[in-house]
């Protein structure tokens, strides 16, 4: 019984994903009973209040995670640990300091074992594709916090992933920053027709760049909605401002508030616990 | 693009050395004006012009540069020793967690442990020989660059880490091409740490056990009272430590470009 049927074209399948943490104040489920299916070349956001479990749904797709219940296909094959297909980019910073940008890049094209000039090539082409070139050889402390995450980004799309994880890369960035980047990753994404789950908090963000929005609840962390995002491509910060748009925002903003006020609650609950416990 | 401002640039560059100099200079120009009004009393602090003096006397007479080079090797020798040795043992306490926790306070113990006291044990082992210093600046040096590899290689991000699972590395890639080179500016602290530990106990054995390099020498001029002579002895002492911190220093920058 899945929520919705199979097809040719479904490259990654998650059904009835169930994650459990054994905590100080006894188990808690983080992901609870999440199946959806992503399709080839498709951009899906994930968006739900802090600690709902969007993390924990992305460690299991990316195989960090593997004491889950539950299975979770690529391309018709389960994934049980890290598969090749499958490309994360963090949250963290998370760029080898020690290696410039070139060699940053050209990491998982290393590990392949590709000859050092061709290797160096395909790195520059996807360097310049995230729009560093000129900063080849620099090294991750000289460059600020947006261009180091576009050198993660470009490391991961590197290794040429069918699939690409993204759980909040542009968290630690400025409004601006975030903003650009958004316009730069939405164009990537389309001209590799790279098919990318990306988890924001951002509900603007989301709705701009998204085919479809997958909404969750705040714990346990279940398929609240799952939103299509009907909006003519190629899409540019500048529709942010158009009708349409706006009622997607509005639609899932309700759809949030819910969850949110809710977590809020369960949190404020737990600190006056805490607080009146010590 | 005018070169006016590069020269201005190249002059900063040279004012924090020139300030530097000019302190060690400043410092003996002091040490003479107070020794020769006897405001220091010149049988226990020579005058810095004396000991600039006999520089020349302790150069030809007591071959200080093949001691130099004698204390030098001893240094590098204990310096390669506690390289391969301690970072070895950092990684066995970071692999097995249990050593870890059986052993990690003792070795803690024993970087504050005078082991130079050890030394007539180590006579017995090694004999009136060059490794009975070595040994010891080994063993007095070998604890910090263990627990610095360890505190470098646990203090890996976790994020970098589930880099390389995301990337599917092997155990021995995810340790070379991310563990070690995440710690390794910590071990190089560590490193550096166990030189200074090695260059002072290994000087103190010299002096103890009145064999080697520059150790010897000071025992042997203070011993027949030549204090100018001694104090050059030191300066020399100080020039090792000058030459393995700068070469250090050069290593350091070659190795993390930029932080
Ligand atoms: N390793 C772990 N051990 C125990 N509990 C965990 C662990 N990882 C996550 N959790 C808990 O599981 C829940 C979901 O966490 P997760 O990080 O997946 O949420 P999230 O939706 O990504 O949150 P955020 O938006 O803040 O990043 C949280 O309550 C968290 O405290
Ligand atoms: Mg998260």
């Amino acid at each position: 019984m899945s929520p919705t049927s199979s097809s040719a074209s479904d490259i990654l399948t998650a059904d009835n994903v169930i994650v459990r943490f054994e905590t100080a104040e006894g188990p808690i489920t983080a992901v609870d009973d999440v199946s959806f299916k992503v399709r080839q070349g498709e951009f899906l956001s994930v968006i739900g209040p802090s600690g709902c479990g969007k993390s924990s749904l992305f460690n299991v797709i990316g195989g960090l995670l593997t004491n889950h219940q539950g299975t979770v296909q690529v391309a018709g094959e389960t994934i049980n640990g890290p598969h090749q297909s499958i490309g994360m980019v963090f949250q963290e910073e998370s760029t080898f300091p020690w290696r410039n940008v070139v060699d940053n890049v050209a990491f998982p094209l290393e590990l392949i074992g590709m000859p050092k000039a061709k290797r160096i090539e395909k790195a520059r082409t996807f360097i310049k594709m995230v729009g560093l070139d000129g900063f080849e050889k620099r090294f991750p402390g000289e460059l600020s916090g947006g261009m180091r995450q576009r050198v993660s980004l470009a490391r991961t799309l590197a290794s040429e992933p069918k699939i690409l994880l993204m759980d909040e890369p542009f968290a630690a960035l400025d409004e601006q920053t975030r903003l650009l980047l958004g316009d730069q990753v939405l164009r990537i994404q389309q001209q590799l027709q790279q098919t990318t789950l990306l988890i924001t908090h951002n509900i603007t963000e989301a709705v701009q760049m998204s085919d479809r929005i997958l909404v969750m609840t705040y714990r346990p962390g279940k398929v609240k909605r799952i939103v299509d995002i009907d909006l003519p491509r190629p899409r540019t910060s500048e529709i942010v401002g158009s009708e349409a748009f706006g009622r997607y925002v509005a639609e899932i903003w309700n759809d949030l508030r819910e969850e949110a006020s809710r977590g809020m609650k369960d949190e404020e609950e737990h600190a006056l616990h805490e607080g009146t416990a010590s | 693009m005018s070169a006016a401002p590069a020269r201005r640039i190249a002059l900063y560059n040279l004012v924090p050395p020139a300030l530097g100099l000019a302190t060690v200079v400043g410092f003996f120009v002091v040490m003479e004006v107070l020794v020769q009004t006897n405001v220091i009393n010149r049988f226990i602090v020579p005058p810095p012009s004396e000991i600039i003096g006999s520089f020349g006397r302790v150069i030809v007479e007591e071959h200080v540069f093949s001691r130099f080079v004698f204390t030098l090797g001893e240094c590098l020798m204990a310096g390669v020793m506690i390289t391969i040795f301690g970072v070895a043992g950092g990684f066995l306490l970071y692999r097995y967690k249990l050593l870890q926790q059986a052993t990690e306070t003792w070795v803690a113990a024993m970087a504050a442990a005078p082991v130079v006291l050890a030394y007539p044990l180590f006579m017995v082992i090694f004999g009136r020989s060059a490794w009975t210093i070595i040994m010891i600046g080994f063993v007095a040096a070998l604890p910090p660059v263990i627990l610095k590899t360890l505190e470098g290689l646990s203090g890996t991000r976790k994020v970098l880490v589930n880099v390389g699972k995301s990337f599917n590395l092997t155990a021995s890639q995810q340790f070379w091409k991310i563990m070690f080179p995440a710690a390794l500016p910590t071990m190089f602290v560590g490193v550096r740490l166990g030189l200074i530990f090695a260059l002072i106990n290994i000087v103190g054995v010299e002096f103890l056990i009145n064999y080697g390099g520059l150790g010897q020498l000071i025992n042997d001029l203070a011993e027949r009272y030549d204090l100018p002579g001694t104090y050059a002895a030191i300066c020399f002492v100080i020039l090792v430590s000058v030459v393995f911190f700068m070469s250090l220093e050069k290593a350091e920058r070659w190795l993390r470009p930029v932080d």
